[in-house]
This record gives structure tokens, sequence and C-alpha cells, in this order.
């Protein structure tokens, strides 16, 4: 009896921590959903981005201490919020001088040699941004300090983490935010048109170069904010990107690839399942079962992840 | 004879290289200098791996890691658990390399492009993780006091680089004849169009699989070597995201799709970064990382498929410039063929080759083709004619196997076809063109044609000679046979097309709209050829928009709308059928048409 209370206990924590980190584990996703959705372009690099947003925010909050006026505790919530206009500027540039010249209108026609071209593009900037880090940060592993991560409120037998819950809370937040800036304003409409069909929305007036960039940085930025949410709770090192970028792509093709609000639910549920898979998997492997998730995803659920595999002939 | 002069010549480059690399390396007398030039070998055999793979085939991996670290830490767990010494462990890494690689191959080979890299890329960090918690975070292997020779331990350095240059030599000649063979052109194919290579009769998912295993060798290969000269295996430094990378940016900034290129990059870009890091390492440590990345960035832009390409397109245009361009003018074939311009007269057929029987395949709620049975004799030429979107190239989508039918049954020479997978159904004699000509932009006319011709020759050299006829066949002769694909005409391009369907001499043809986009005069061109063919033997069904031509070419009509045959028989009672007026052709025509048929 007593065994079973503490595995149901054991069973509700990690649930409950699944569900913590889900929730800004959603908010990458739906950060990296809106530049699939919006471009077509799988950015190799998201997870580098993550990695820039974790930096702003400790930059802003422990490193430069800019922020130490708002205290510890609503200190590093904004500088993660901040986070995302830096990140934002980041991909805004390095898509008006890279990554706009393997994708938009010009390539779209172009299938399988434009993805080739983003992908390697994309690819060598992670790489650059990755060992940036190293030359820029260097390699000891850092964190967001904050007295919330230390601290946990209580339900009942379950301990829920501070810094994650607010971290919860807000990627909740701002998922929210950006699905009504989406669906209720008219730039949030165009890009939606730019994602549905450039060309015609090329036709229609939408400067689809320019509503890329936007999603772009806007992409970029969204999940440089939740990384400088992430920060409160884990310690990073500029490598961290290349393991989030699977996590990543996890949870979006997880939620059906092109859906913003299915990127969230489906990040979630990658959180979910990394947490979860320590109640029967040592600790070290928890990232190995979500590779593991990833590929069943893509091998069980092919549809709409190859677009039509037979096109006019 | 001109292929054993190529081949003569590539070896003596590939020897001159080797030689004049490995006198380098005997000059050198820095030992860190000499460990630069043995990794620069080994990075280039991973990148040989690599290139087997993506370079040819055109699946972007991203996970060559898996195969390197697990050739690595195969020789590095048999030396230090059992004692095994890495002569005998380099070739068991082989082995497991290549079991990983089928067991990757089966399923990951069913993703497509972005999907295909990123699993990829999951499964050296899977193994990664699996890795340090087997407890195999850094794993030496001792030194051997006595016979440190049998343990492949060598006080020289220069031993090694002779034996990385002995590994990497055998990855360029096998990747060499790899490129040169049926092999090869079937991986080029699939890269540049994979619905034509697989209508011609190429067995995507075999090639494929040949190309995964021997590339995972190679990269396995790597690995071992790897293992024995720096003498530490970390999970890190094998299954890490660096070393897969580095795999694709020797490869891509190089060449890809020819076994110089890997071997290029990696002598450029190593040495490169391997300095950069010796000199600034300790005050920037990523300085490898971004030497890579910019490389990679700066080549896709610029020289997207690699340095040896950009050179040799230099080189070629150079060369070319001055002794002017075209080889030989067209050949002009009307004189071969002779015209008959009227309509053919009544004819004997033999018995079916083709019977389709209440064949269905819908999308969704749309029924595309629907219950449509027909029979097609020996040596006709039918015809089917419908609206746009009344499901006739889907028809052809399900006879040649790209379509699975949802019901009916369909038979070729009396045996059930359905069911068959493309390739397979052109080895049964089904040869086919697209409404819109898909071309091998890259290969030339005859390699083309050639690429067609395997599915029907035993032989290379016998392709070769079908594809020849093939093209006779179709009046292409002269230098037109040698030019780029990519830059020609639609005539010429139908034709090709023709031409590759007809290299394995099939017994039926599909031919779909290969009139479309033709003027008057090239029409003119191509119909006594289709007829000539059609009296050589091939059963002929075409899908044709361009009623006039069709109404002089075909011997049977069927019409198909929203799915349905509405319409079969003779073209002159077919075309006064008011279901088909109806459906497609329309009073204004009819009034026309009868001056012509009748």
């Amino acid at each position: 009896m007593d065994d079973l209370y503490w595995r149901l206990v054991d069973f509700l924590q990690a649930f409950a921590a699944g569900l913590l980190v889900g929730g800004t584990y959603g908010l990458m996703c739906v950060g990296l959903g809106i530049i699939f959705g919006v471009m077509r372009v799988v950015n190799f690099a998201h997870g580098d981005f993550m990695m820039l947003g974790m930096y702003a925010a400790f930059y802003l909050v422990t490193g430069f201490g800019v922020l130490a006026f708002l205290g510890p505790y609503a200190g590093p919530i904004v500088g993660a919020v901040l986070a995302g206009p830096i990140v934002f500027a980041i991909g805004w540039l390095l898509h008006k001088f890279l990554i706009s010249r393997v994708t938009g209108a010009r390539v779209i026609s172009a299938e399988a040699e434009g993805h080739y071209a983003q992908i390697i593009l994309t690819l060598g900037i992670a790489l650059v941004l990755a060992n940036g880090g190293l030359i820029l940060f260097g390699s000891t592993p850092l964190s967001v300090q904050t007295p919330l991560s230390r601290e946990s409120w209580e339900i009942g037998p379950v301990f829920l983490n501070q810094a994650r819950a607010v971290g919860f809370i807000m990627a909740a937040i701002c998922a929210t935010g950006l699905y009504l800036f989406l669906t209720r304003t008219n730039l949030g409409k165009a890009l939606r048109a730019a994602a549905d069909n450039p060309i015609a929305a090329a036709y229609v007036g939408i400067d689809v170069d320019r509503a890329h960039r936007l999603a772009f940085g806007l992409g970029v930025g969204i999940t440089g904010v939740a990384g400088g949410l992430f920060a409160m709770s884990q310690s990073f090192q500029p490598y961290i990107g290349f393991d989030f970028v699977i996590v990543m792509y996890a949870g979006v093709v997880l939620g059906g690839m092109g859906s913003i609000l299915g990127a969230f639910w489906g990040g979630l549920t990658i959180g979910l399942v990394q947490q979860m898979s320590t109640l029967i998997l040592p600790y070290q492997l928890q990232n190995t079962a979500i590779f593991v998730v990833f590929l069943i995803i893509v091998f069980f659920r092919p549809q709409g992840m190859f677009g039509r595999v037979w096109e006019r002939t | 004879m001109g292929k054993q002069r190529v081949y003569l010549r590539q070896y003596a480059a590939i020897a001159i290289f080797a030689l004049a690399y490995l006198a380098l390396g005997f000059a050198v007398r820095n030992s860190y200098y000499q460990l630069m030039m043995t990794l620069v070998l080994i990075w280039a055999t991973l990148g040989l791996g690599w290139n087997m793979l993506s370079g040819y085939s055109g699946m972007i991996s991203f996970g060559h890691a898996a195969f390197f670290g697990l050739g690595a830490y195969t020789v590095t767990i048999a030396f230090v658990k059992f004692g095994i010494t890495p002569w005998l462990g380099i070739p068991l890494g082989v082995i497991v390399g290549v079991v990983a690689g089928v067991l990757i191959g089966i399923p990951t080979f069913r993703l497509r492009g972005h999907y295909f890299a990123l699993a990829m890329l999951a499964y050296p960090l899977a193994m990664l993780y699996v890795f340090e918690w087997l407890g195999y975070q850094e794993v030496s292997l001792p030194m051997k006091r006595e016979n440190p020779a049998y343990y492949m331990q060598f006080s020289d350095q220069r031993t090694y680089m002779v034996i990385s240059m002995g590994v990497m030599v055998a990855c360029m000649i096998v990747s060499m004849h790899v490129e040169r063979s049926r092999f090869g052109r079937s991986l080029l194919a699939i890269k540049q169009n994979l619905p034509a290579a697989e209508a011609a009769g190429i067995d995507a998912a075999r090639w494929r699989m040949y190309a995964m295993m021997l590339s995972a060798a190679m990269a396995a290969l790597a690995g071992g070597i790897y293992a024995i000269i720096l003498l530490v295996v970390t999970p890190q430094s094998v299954f890490g995201a660096l070393t897969s990378a580095q795999a694709l940016i020797v490869a891509l900034f190089g060449g890809v799709g020819i076994f110089w290129g890997p071997v290029i990059g990696s002598a450029i870009l190593i040495p490169l970064a391997e300095t950069l890091h010796a000199e600034l390492g300790y005050i920037l440590p990523g300085i490898q990382g971004v030497v890579y990345g910019v490389a990679i960035i700066v080549i896709i832009l610029v020289a997207p498929d690699g340095i040896y390409w950009k050179v040799r397109d230099r080189v070629m245009a150079r060369r070319a410039s001055p002794s002017v361009a075209p080889v030989a003018p067209a050949l002009h074939f009307t004189e071969t063929i002779p015209i008959t311009a009227e309509a053919p007269a009544r004819r004997a057929f033999g018995a079916p080759v083709l019977e389709l029987q209440n064949v269905s395949r819908a999308f969704g709620g749309l029924r595309a083709v629907d219950e449509v049975t027909l029979s097609v004799p020996e040596g006709m030429i039918y015809g089917i004619i419908g609206p746009n979107g009344a499901g006739k190239t889907t028809l052809f989508n399900v006879l040649n196997g790209f379509l699975a039918a949802h019901q009916g049954s369909m038979r070729l020479a009396g045996q059930e076809i359905g069911g068959l997978k493309p390739h397979e159904v052109c080895a049964r004699g089904v040869g086919r063109t697209f409404q819109v000509v898909r071309s091998f932009p890259r290969m030339t006319v005859l390699e083309n044609v050639v690429i067609g011709a395997f599915v029907g020759a035993k032989t290379d050299l016998e392709a070769e000679r079908l594809a020849h006829e093939a093209l006779a066949r179709v009046g292409m002769g002269g230098g037109q046979v040698y030019a780029l694909a990519g830059g020609l005409t639609t005539r010429q391009l139908r034709l090709m097309e023709l031409a590759r369907a007809l290299a394995p001499r099939p017994k039926l043809l599909l031919l779909d709209e290969t009139l479309a986009g033709l003027g008057h005069d090239e029409l003119e061109d191509v119909l006594p050829i289709i007829r000539q063919v059609n009296r050589e033997g091939v059963t002929i069904v075409i899908i044709e928009h361009t009623m006039h031509a069709m109404v002089k070419l075909a011997d049977h009509f069927s019409v198909l709308d929203h799915g349905r045959l509405i319409a079969s028989g003779k073209p002159a009672d077919v075309v006064k059928n008011p279901a088909v007026i109806e459906a497609y052709l329309g009073k204004k025509w009819m009034d026309r048409a009868q001056d012509q048929v009748a």
C-alpha cells in the first residue's frame, strides 16, 4: 500500500515536472513552428537562438546586472522577456543578409534544391553561433540566478519548482499573445497568408520577403524568450543548441508541421515524455527517450510531413 | 575502350596525389604536423563515406557520426575488454557500422528531405547519451610494450599516415567505380528526379540501401582508424554533432558527388581549422567550429556544389570557348522515317496486352479514377482523351505503380501488375513519359537514356548499346546526345524522354501528352516517330489534348470524364458521341471536326 502511494507520488511529481518544463518547450516549438509554417524553412540553428536568448537573459540579469534594480524575483523574468527583442534583432539581420538568399519566392519553385541550400546554410549558422558563443561566453555552464529556482510550491505531496512554474505561466502568456497577434491583427493575418500560399500572397500585395523576415525574427525572438525563462532552472553552455534542435523538432512535428497552436501542445507533450521517461529509464537517457519518440513520430505520422509525395507528373 | 582510358588516367592521378602527399608527410619532421596530415586523411575518408550516400543520392545525412562512432567504439571496446587486436577490431567495426546502416536505413529511408536529415541527426545524439550512460565517458587504448605492431601501435607517426592513406585511397577507388557504374548512375538519377528514375525502372530502395551500407562502412572504417591514432575515445568526440558536421562539410566544400571532393575539402579545411586552433585555441576556443561554419555558409552561397565543380566549370568554359561550341549539328531525321500523313488505315491487332477491370482510385472523397474497364490489343495506338482533371494522368500513375489502385485488377499480357512498384512495372515492359518532361537535367542526353536502358540490360556496356539504339529510333544522334539535358528544347526533351522509355525495349508505352507544347512543325516531326515505333511492334497508350494530332494518330479513342470512361470506340464514332461533345469537345469543334474525320 505504502509502496503504491509513493509510486503514485513519483508519477504525479514527474507529470508536474513534465508539464512545467513542457510549457517552456511549447513556447520554443511555437517559435520554430512560425518559421516553418511561414517560410517552409528547416532552421537547424534554432537551438542556437535559444542559447543566445539564455545568454542575453544571463547578461542582463547576472552578468552586467542591468536589471539588478528589479530585484531577484522580477529581474530574471523581465530579463527573459527582454531577451526576445535582442534575439529578434539578430535573427532579423541574419535573415536579411544570409537566409533570404536561399529562401523566399525565388526558390520556392526549385523545391528540392532550395531545401538543400537552406539545410546547409542554417547548419553553417548553427556552427558559427555555437562556436562563436564558446569564444564569447566561454564553456563554463551558467544559469540565471534567482531564488525562485530553490523554492517550491507544494500541492499535496507534489513539489512545483517556482522557477519552472513561473516559466510555465510566462510561456503560456507569450504563446497566447502570439496566437492573438497572428489571428487578430492585419500584420499577423498577412503572415499567415504568406504561409498558406506565398505566390498568391505576393499577388495580393504582401511583401513576401518582408513577411519572412518578420516571421524569422519573431520565431527566433519567441524562442529567445523561452530560452531566457528556461535559463532560470537549467544550466547551459554554448553547445546546448544541438540537443534542443531535436527536442523542438519533435514537438513541432508532433503538433503537425505548420500548425502554430499545435506546436505548443507538441512541445508540452515532449516535456512530459522527457520527465516521465525518468520513471522507467535512467536519468541520463531522458534525451535519448525524446529522440526515440521523435523517430517514432516521423515514422508513424508521416501525413502532412512530406508534403505530397507525388506532385503532378 | 574510352572508359578504360578514363580509369587509367584517374588511377594515375590518385597515385601521383598519394605519393606526393606521403613524400610531403615524410619530409615533415614535426610530429604534430604529421598527426594533422594523418587526420586530413581520416576526415577525408569520413567525407567519402558521407558522399557515397548523400553526395550521390541526394539524401542529406547529418548523422554520419553514428557510424564513425560505432567504428571507433568497436575497435576500442574490443581492444580494452577483450584484447582483440585492432587489425581485427577495425573490420569488426566496419561490420557493426554496416549493420547499423541497414537498421537505420530501413525505417529512415521512408523520410524525405529535411525529415531525413533531422532523423539522421537524432541517431548519433541518442547513441552519445547511451554510451555515456554505459560508462564509456572516456576510454583509452592501453600501450602494449610487447609486440606493439600486432596491436597496431607504432612509434613512428608516419606508419599511421601510410595506413590512413591506404584506407582513403581504397575508398576513393571504390567511389570512383561506383560513380561510373550503373550503381552510381542510378543514385544520381534518384537524386535528380526520383519519379523519373523509378518510372525508368530504377529500384530506388535497393540502390539507396547499398549506398547506405557502403557509406556506413567507410565512416566506420574512418572511426576505427581514428581510435587507434588518437588512442582515446569519448562519446562527444566521435558521436558529437561536430563530427557529423565535419563529414558533410569536407565533402560539400570540396565537391559533392565526386570522389575528389572530400579529399580536396579535407586537405584545405582541416589544416586551416587545426592550425587556427593550435595558434589561437586558448583565446578563441571555438575557432575550429567557426571556420567550418563560415566555410559552408560561403560555399553554399558562392559555389553550392563545391570547389571541384566550380574549378572544373571554369576550366571547361575556357577550353570550350575558342574551339566553337556545338560538336555536330542536330541530325535531321525526316529522311530516315517516311511520313504517312493520313490517318492509319484499318489495321489488324493481336491479343490484349493491357486489360483493366473496374480500376478505381480515390483521393479522399474525390474519385479520380472510377471503375475504369478497358482493353488494349497488341500493336494498337490507344488514345485517351478527356478534359483537365478527368483523371487521365492519375490513371497512368495507377498503371505504372506510382499510385495504388483502391479497387480492380490490371493485367499486362495476362499477368496481374496491380500492387507492383514503378520499377517492377517498368521491368515487365511498360515504359512511360510525363506530362511535364522529367529529365535528369545534369546528365547528358545519352546518360539520361542509359538510365532507362539499365532495366533491360545485363551489363553497363549493353545498356549503352541499347541507349544508342533507342536514340537512333527517335532520330537523335551526332553531337546532341552529349549535350546536357538541362539545356534542351521542348522537342528534344520529348524525344529524349521517348528514347529513355524505349531503351529497355518495352512492350507497352504510356505517353502522357507527349505532343503538348510542340509547335506545328515540331508536331510533324514527332508524329511519324511515334507511328514508326508503333509499327515496330510497341503498343502505345497515349493521353493527348491536341485533338487534331490524336485523330491522325490513334486507332481507338477512350474518353474519360470525372474519372469515368464515358465513351470508347473508333475515333470517328467517338467524336460524334453527344456525351463526349458535351463533356469535352464542344459543339463548335464537332462542326469543324466532321470535315476532318469524315
